[in-house]
């Protein structure tokens, strides 16, 4: 494979575009294409597939292997709060390899001291989903515990299919923010994708167990998640 | 670079290139039973045997560097195999059963 080629990819990946590599063992220069770039015939069939499935594979054209790589974006989380936890989960998403986003409005929180090299964003989840949507590869946690600022970006969540929505509070806590989010005109479907108490059941205490805890489940909602329904 | 960055194998194999090092990428091409990473998966090699990612879980690394090496030097790519561990010496194999085939190219 030729630097140029490498790069291309790299490019691609860091934009968070979906691209294919296809490789033909015959020593031909490896191809990148990336999602939205016109396909044709049979290869563009199984490229096709490749996109849906985001799992790779080696498929026969004209009687030849040809190894499709997909590479997919990587899953991003939107944490609402600059709160103890996400201290502790800008720490461990990194390393598992998922972006992380962290809104706030409250200035007091969201200080460049606690959370030295993530990006921070000390404004209202109104303002900024609106420059910057939520998607399917988008994981939302919302943890203030604030309904002035969780209940927005909750509901905003369930309305574009974010693969994880996930929410901190009690069972009594989460009840009363079903009453509003109801009134907010969710229905009992979309509602109960929300995991609340957030995070899996693994016995967290601190804060940074809790991260942890909801990191994993993050993973499950992303690793179970039905590819064909989610693009 | 992020902590996710630098674990990145191909983004380190971009940036070990364009330092000016002999760099392989090997890929997993194909898994039958019980393999340790999905195809696609990917290890990357420069010339001093520095590596990062893997292809296996630490089973046929070593193998994968010693043959990458040689593409690094020679260019001409290697399709390579390994099954299930055997007794035989100077073999190296997976213990879990499986077979993988990996793809081994310079990065040029």
């Amino acid at each position: 494979m030729l630097l140029d080629t490498l790069a291309r990819l790299n490019e691609a990946r860091r934009a968070r575009q979906a691209a294919v590599v296809v490789t033909r063992f015959s020593g031909d220069e490896p191809e990148v294409v990336i999602e939205g770039d016109e396909l044709s015939g049979s290869l563009g069939e199984e490229i096709a597939k490749v996109f849906r499935s985001g799992k790779a594979a080696t498929v026969e054209i004209d009687g030849a292997p040809v190894f499709l790589n997909v590479h997919l974006p990587p899953p991003r989380i939107v944490a609402i709060g600059a709160v103890h936890i996400t201290q502790a989960l800008a720490r461990i998403a990194p390393v598992i390899g998922y972006d992380l986003t962290i809104i706030d409005p409250r200035t007091a929180f969201a200080t460049e001291e606690r959370f030295e090299g993530v990006e921070l964003i000390a404004d209202w989840p109104e303002d900024v989903l609106k420059d910057r949507p939520f998607d399917a590869y988008t994981a939302v946690a919302a943890v203030t515990h604030d309904p002035k600022i969780d209940d927005f970006p909750l509901s905003e969540a369930l309305k574009a299919g974010c693969f994880y929505v996930g929410a901190l509070g009690s069972r009594k806590t989460h009840a009363k923010r079903v009453e509003r989010l109801k009134e907010m005109g969710r229905t009992d479907d979309e509602i109960c994708r929300i995991a609340a108490p957030i995070g899996l059941d693994i016995g967290a205490a601190s804060p940074a167990e809790i991260a942890l805890a909801t990191l994993a489940e993050i993973v499950q909602a992303f690793r179970r998640r039905d590819l064909v329904t989610l693009r | 670079m992020t902590l996710g960055e630098t674990m990145d194998p191909l983004l380190t194999a971009q940036n070990w290139k364009q330092a000016g090092r002999g760099v392989a990428i090997a890929t997993v091409v194909e898994t039958w039973g019980s393999a340790p990473r999905p195809a696609g998966s990917h290890l990357v090699i420069d010339g001093d045997g520095n590596f990062e990612g893997s292809v296996s879980g630490g089973c046929v690394e070593g193998a994968v560097i010693t043959e990458a090496l040689d593409v690094i030097t020679s260019g001409a790519p290697k399709m390579l195999e390994f099954g299930v561990a055997d007794e035989t010496a100077w073999r190296v194999g997976l213990s879990c059963g499986g077979k993988i085939r990996v793809y081994v190219e310079r990065l040029g």
